[in-house]
């Protein structure tokens, strides 16, 4: 037995290229990461001091922070309720056999294709303020246009709007294998019960559509609290910080301000928030699977 | 039921208007002259096509879709090569160590790379790894991995051991039987992984935006970011940047429906 125990070893090595990669960009830039977070280092200068926790508790001081945590959070779980509800409304519908579903989930599943930054762009056109394709039907009912994404209330709705517009085409593919999955005896069975179709989609459909229900809302919560290039094509943020999200306050904060240290911290932040939510949820979820 | 019929149908078709909109307005957007300051919901008087050349030009589209066509290209290599490599271990021995190597790899699915810009970006100073093929290469595909790695794992998994067993009878190495037997039955996997992580390559922003600065090495994303800045008022040539810089995608995806859809949900829905 011996020679083979040494050849599985061995074999071992087709992926030591893999963890290598793994090593050198995800995993000693994490710990760096955490170890700048407690620097006041500027992102360029060889010289900086340790500085304990003060990047934290200025997280904490922060006026602005508040409003970006709220904004990030409003991005992750506005689009996943969104993504999910309209997603599995298109589904149910585009699941039964009429002749025209195969070019609307042709065209629903489109954007998901087209880069989000570009995506960005063309909803720009639709809600800018001068000549915005909105504005011209605002202009028939209003004397005056309004500058929808410098509003601070709204511009953040518009980009969790654009965010799933954008991916809503996966949610609803998703939603569609699992429809396709269920078995037909199901219904059937509860038909003979004299289910009315309100009761089966409750206790047939909903039920043993748990695991897609799961994925999708994983998958979007990652999305949307990570959202970046959306932001930078409509708002870049502003105006102020109003429509900031994490990803693009810490890349101003690099970039911008040249505070890597305080950068670095909200990255941390970002990290540690997206890992619970999401890994959160996903206990959730499956715990609900199980009992479905 | 017939009534329910035809309002579905009738639905389908809004859904599907609503959904097509925001292209209609790119297309009529990009057609028309800057002179021409009528709604953008009308349809262009004449096809201009100014916009296109100025857009093609003042971004300097063609270098970048060169780069995005070389990086796009050379990461899908490295990402085949090296996942599936690192899948086969992984499902065939599942030891102690390869578990815990497994957990290693999966666990940075949820890591988004943005979270780790800080420390990265100086690495890639460091490394002298900024505007660089082979640095963006790397980046790529190392964070395209994770999910490589899972559906190899799980479709080489599928894989009777008995294949593994008989060509050994024959003599035949282990790595030469991955390479030989293995490697040309993962053709459907691979096709999903291809489109999966190709189309996150090919529009990717966030990676791009940062390590690819300079001005030749820019990708089509990032060429459009900075044409779009100083042209925010030009709105016809932004648009037809945009419309340009969508169309490889677009068509591809046009012609090759059915891959595209199963192959972007199936690893979602494994994910």
């Amino acid at each position: 037995m011996r020679p083979i125990r040494n050849s599985t070893f061995s074999l071992n090595l087709m992926y030591v290229p893999a963890l290598l990669l793994f090593a050198l960009f995800i995993y000693y830039p994490f710990f760096e990461g955490i170890k700048v977070s407690f620097t006041n280092w500027d992102g360029f200068n060889p010289t900086y001091s340790w500085v304990g926790f003060d990047n934290y508790a200025r997280m904490l001081e922060d006026k602005n922070i508040g409003t970006v945590i709220r904004n990030t959070l409003i991005y992750g779980v506005g689009s996943t309720l969104f993504q999910n509800l309209i997603g599995l409304l298109y589904a149910l519908l585009l699941n039964q056999s009429i002749r025209t579903r195969g070019l609307t989930r042709t065209i629903v599943y489109l954007p998901v294709i087209v880069s989000p930054l570009i995506m960005g762009y063309i909803w720009y056109f639709f809600f800018q303020y001068r000549g915005g394709a909105l504005n011209d039907i605002i202009l028939l009912f209003a004397d005056k246009p309004v500058n929808l994404l410098a509003d601070p209330q709204i511009n953040i709705f518009i980009i969790t709007f654009v965010n799933t517009f954008q991916y809503l085409g996966i949610a609803m593919v998703i939603y569609l294998a699992g429809l396709q999955s269920i078995s037909k005896d199901y219904y059937e069975a509860a038909s003979i019960d004299g289910a009315s179709s309100l009761t089966k989609f409750f206790n047939v459909t909903l039920p043993l559509l748990a695991p897609s229900i799961t994925i999708n809302i994983v998958l979007n919560l990652i999305g949307g609290l990570k959202l970046f290039d959306v932001i930078i094509a409509l708002t870049k943020g502003g105006p102020g910080f109003a429509s900031q999200s994490l990803s693009t306050m810490m890349y101003k904060t690099y970039f911008g301000a040249q505070d890597a240290g305080y950068a670095a911290a909200m990255g941390n932040l970002m990290f540690f928030m997206i890992a619970i939510i999401s890994i959160a949820a996903l206990i959730y979820f499956r715990r609900k699977e199980i009992q479905a | 039921m017939k009534t329910n019929h035809k309002l579905s149908i009738v639905l389908s078709v809004l859904i599907g208007l609503i959904h097509i909109l925001p292209f209609y307005l790119l297309i009529t957007t990009s057609f028309k002259p800057m002179s021409d300051l009528s709604s953008k919901w009308s349809l262009p008087q004449t096809m201009d096509w100014s916009n296109f050349t100025s857009a093609w030009e003042g971004a300097d589209l063609g270098r970048a879709f060169i780069n995005n066509t070389v990086i796009t290209v050379l990461s899908l290599m490295g990402i085949i090569l090296i996942g599936a490599c690192a899948a086969y271990p992984l499902s065939r021995f599942q030891t102690k160590l390869n578990k815990f190597v497994y957990l290693l790899f999966i666990s940075t699915l949820i890591v988004p790379p943005l979270t780790i810009l800080v420390p990265l970006y100086q690495f890639f100073i460091d490394i002298h790894g900024m505007n660089t093929y082979w640095g963006i290469v790397l980046l790529h595909v190392t964070f395209s991995l994770p999910m490589t790695i899972f559906l190899y794992t799980g479709f080489i998994s599928s894989i009777p051991r008995e294949l593994d067993e008989a060509a050994m009878m024959d003599g035949m190495s282990r790595f030469m039987l991955f390479f030989k037997m293995i490697l040309p039955l993962l053709k459907p996997v691979t096709a999903t992984v291809l489109i999966m992580t190709g189309v996150g390559i090919w529009n990717d922003y966030q990676f791009s935006v940062f390590f690819l600065q300079k001005v030749e090495m820019r990708t089509v994303t990032v060429a459009l970011a900075s044409f779009f800045g100083p042209n925010a008022n030009r709105i016809g040539w932004v648009a037809a940047g945009s419309l340009l810089a969508a169309l490889p995608a677009t068509m591809m995806y046009l012609f090759m429906q059915r891959w595209f859809i199963s192959g972007l949900a199936s690893g979602s829905v494994k994910g």
